[in-house]
């Protein structure tokens, strides 16, 4: 799924799409985004209009209504500037399902473009602004789940690299991590008991490796794992990649979240 | 709230079935990816040459056929073409019936699986018997295959060592020595005593005619040394255009299916015996079998038709290893499965549209497949296939209202500061769901709509 043709980065103004996971539930995330992304000099801007980016109707097959919602997305993000996203399933989104399910359409052409100037976080960051060290401090022991929409891009190898830099911080591998967690959205709701077992058995092999906190840069992962750990009353601290980056700058240790 | 048949199934497999199948999945899955990345510099680009291969392959199969048919003729080998499994049967009954013969030996063959060619000749009074071990296993239980590769793959021997006592193969003994020397030595006198040897192939060269096969027992040998006939069951998509192109081929397909260099037998037959040689099978036959196939090459989809079977997909899917190949009902499971099965089904696609949706999507299926084939990306397309169909889909949302929302702004910022009720409501009472499964086993965090937006506005300007 590799975002190959990429528009070279021009300025340092970027749009940030914010995801309707931070819109509902993870602002400290989305504002750890701006802050990272401003302590590295890039104006943020954040289109208002901005809602979600058609995954949820596209994974479940309904490609006329992902496709509404892409289109306003496209709309939404006019402009030449680079698209920043905290979550690497949506900038996937962007950069590859759309072009799935636009190949037979008229518009084709504008949704490649947005797809071309679509960065996830971490792969914005280090391959994107060529910032492969992460300065501050950040106490802990950390395990990084790998999400799985951004296989065969530079994200997870950009997110290890900026954590294995930081002061103070411990990364840990745990074990079958190339294996998914198990949410894929609509996925876990259709699929429970293979979506819940998938989750316990990624679970099992983070527990095993005791991290303070587990780290990703898809919060929806996150937001899975995280759910299951706590209602089976063995909660794991849980943090996006943002988060841990902006608490480093505050030479802390991890924030709620 | 209705749950799919596979997540059913899932729920009611025996853990000792899960743990067999997730035990094996994961040791085949490290080893592959320790040996190939040992192994080669970059795997992936290899990956995607041999897809390419495969590729022009199934492009081209409009040449191609008539060129490798033209071959085999000339090698003095009949050819013969099966649109359906029923013909397909009919062709294999057929032969066997002008040659008076009553026996036959079976090679492993996936093929021969889907057309349900053993069940078909002993009904009309033949004998066909698997002599792979697994296979045979399959056969003695009346059992199905569970993975493409290693049939038995559900199975504990405990569970081989009680069939073998049942069917008077010996005294129970479950050391797996004991029990492949007592299949060995039950299987030895029928190869002998058999008149037909049937394989599969795993490629079919149209430069040469040459058909490959690979086994790790020898059992594909034993069927075509002492019978006089030999019949290839062959799928129209394994033709290749070259010889060259098996070298890379067969590198990727030992080290993919079983995590070795090259499977311990590789056969290149061109043809019945020559006149100088020996022994072997005096009369051979090539049926060629679409059965769906051509329709499959005429879909979005046709990318699934360069698969060479390795089983590497199963091994590395999540979904597989909860669920084993049974919770698929089609004789191709997994990722692979996920998508051949309901194509091959034409227009009784509905049936299995729900295999599909079996897949978080994660993508590790693409990662390993040796002829690089995205298999998310057609799960995707057939989803929204029987989305276009209107095939109903237990426990997938509707997706209209949400689409509207997430189409008009002000709307969308309405239903984020509506969506705060979730914290003051039990998940269940809420008219939703998809919500009930998901509280049921996960705790929500705490809604915060809009929080992100208002300290955008508040903020003092950067
Ligand atoms: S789809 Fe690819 S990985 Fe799966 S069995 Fe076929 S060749 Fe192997």
């Amino acid at each position: 799924m590799l975002n190959a043709e990429r528009t070279p980065l021009t300025g340092k103004r970027v749009q940030l799409m914010a995801t309707c996971l931070c819109d509902a539930f993870y602002d400290d995330l989305a504002v750890a985004t701006v802050q990272v992304l401003e302590h590295l000099g890039v104006e943020v801007v954040f289109p208002e209009a901005q809602t979600c980016c058609g995954q949820p109707a596209f994974n479940g097959g309904d490609w006329a209504a992902s496709r509404k919602v892409v289109r306003h997305t496209v709309k939404t993000f006019a402009g030449d500037e680079p698209v920043v996203v905290p979550s690497g399933s949506c900038a996937a989104m962007m950069f590859h399902g759309a072009l799935l399910e636009f190949e037979k359409e008229p518009d084709l052409p504008e949704v490649e473009a947005l797809g071309r100037r679509t960065w996830e976080l971490a792969d914005f960051i280090v391959n994107g602004l060529g910032v492969k060290t992460w300065p501050g401090r950040f106490d802990a022991t950390v395990a990084l789940h790998r999400a799985c929409h951004t296989r065969g891009t530079g994200s997870s190898e950009a997110a290890a690299m900026l954590l294995r830099s930081i002061a103070g911080l411990k990364m840990v591998e745990f074990g079958e991590g190339e294996q998914c967690c198990g949410f894929g959205g609509t996925f876990s709701v259709a699929f429970p008991n293979i979506s819940t077992a998938m989750g316990d058995l990624k679970l099992d092999h983070i527990r095993a490796v005791k991290p303070d906190v587990l780290v990703s840069g898809d919060m929806s992962c996150m937001m899975h794992l995280g759910g299951l750990a706590q209602q089976e009353g063995k909660p794991i601290k849980t943090q996006h990649l943002a988060q841990v980056l902006r608490d480093a700058l505050r030479g802390g240790v991890a924030s709620s979240g | 709230m209705k749950f799919q048949p596979i997540d059913q199934f899932a729920a009611t497999l025996p853990p000792d079935k899960r743990a067999s199948v997730y035990q094996s999945t994961k040791a085949t899955h490290e080893k592959r990816t320790k040996l190939l990345f040992d192994q080669f510099a970059d795997p992936n680009r290899l990956r995607e040459i041999a897809g390419g291969i495969k590729q022009h392959a199934i492009e081209n199969l409009d040449t191609l056929l008539p060129r490798v048919e033209a071959k085999l003729k000339a090698n003095g080998v009949r050819v013969h073409w099966a649109a359906t499994a029923d013909s397909a049967c009919a062709t294999v009954l057929g032969i066997m019936r002008a040659r008076g013969a009553t026996r036959m030996v079976k090679a492993k063959t996936m093929v021969s699986e889907e057309i349900e060619l053993a069940p078909y000749l002993e009904k009309h009074g033949m004998e066909a018997l698997e002599t792979d071990l697994g296979e045979f296993i399959v056969q003695i239980d009346h059992d199905h295959p569970s993975h493409i590769v290693r049939p038995i793959i559900h199975k504990n021997r405990r569970e081989i060592a009680t069939s073998f006592e049942r069917e008077g193969l010996g005294a129970y003994d479950d050391d797996p020595g004991t029990i492949t020397r007592r299949a060995r030595h039950f299987l030895r006198h029928k190869y002998l005593a058999a008149d037909v040897g049937l394989t599969g192939a795993n490629f079919i060269s149209a430069e040469s005619g040459r058909i490959v096969l690979v086994t790790n027992e020898g059992n594909s040998r034993f069927c075509l040394a002492a019978t006089k006939c030999h019949i290839a069951l062959v799928g129209i998509e394994k033709v290749v255009a070259r010889d060259r192109d098996l070298a890379l081929l067969l590198n990727l397909l030992g080290r993919s299916a079983t995590a070795q260099e090259l499977t311990a037998y590789t056969e290149f037959i061109s043809g019945p015996k020559a006149a100088a040689q020996p022994d072997g099978p005096e009369e051979m036959h090539v049926i060629f079998v679409d059965n769906g196939r051509t329709e499959v090459l005429a879909s979005e989809c046709r990318e699934i038709l360069r698969c060479i079977r390795c089983g590497a997909c199963l091994n590395v899917c999540p979904v597989y290893r909860q669920v084993s190949g049974h919770g698929y009902r089609s004789v191709y499971p997994g990722p692979v499965g996920a998508v051949l099965s309901p194509l091959l089904l034409g227009k009784k696609f509905p049936q299995k549209a729900d295999l599909a949706k079996a897949s978080s999507l994660c993508g590790a299926c693409h990662e390993v497949c040796p002829v690089n084939i995205p298999i998310p990306d057609l799960l995707l397309r057939l989803r929204h296939r029987a989305k276009e169909e209107s095939v109903p889909s237990p426990g997938t949302p509707p997706m209209g209202a949400w689409a509207l929302l997430a189409s008009q702004p002000t709307a969308w910022k309405a239903a984020l500061a509506g969506g705060r009720v979730l914290n003051y409501l039990p998940a269940k009472l809420l008219p939703v769901p998809a919500l009930h499964t998901w509280a049921a086993t996960h705790t929500l965090p705490p809604w915060r709509g809009g929080e992100f937006r208002k300290w955008l506005r508040q903020r003092p300007k950067p």
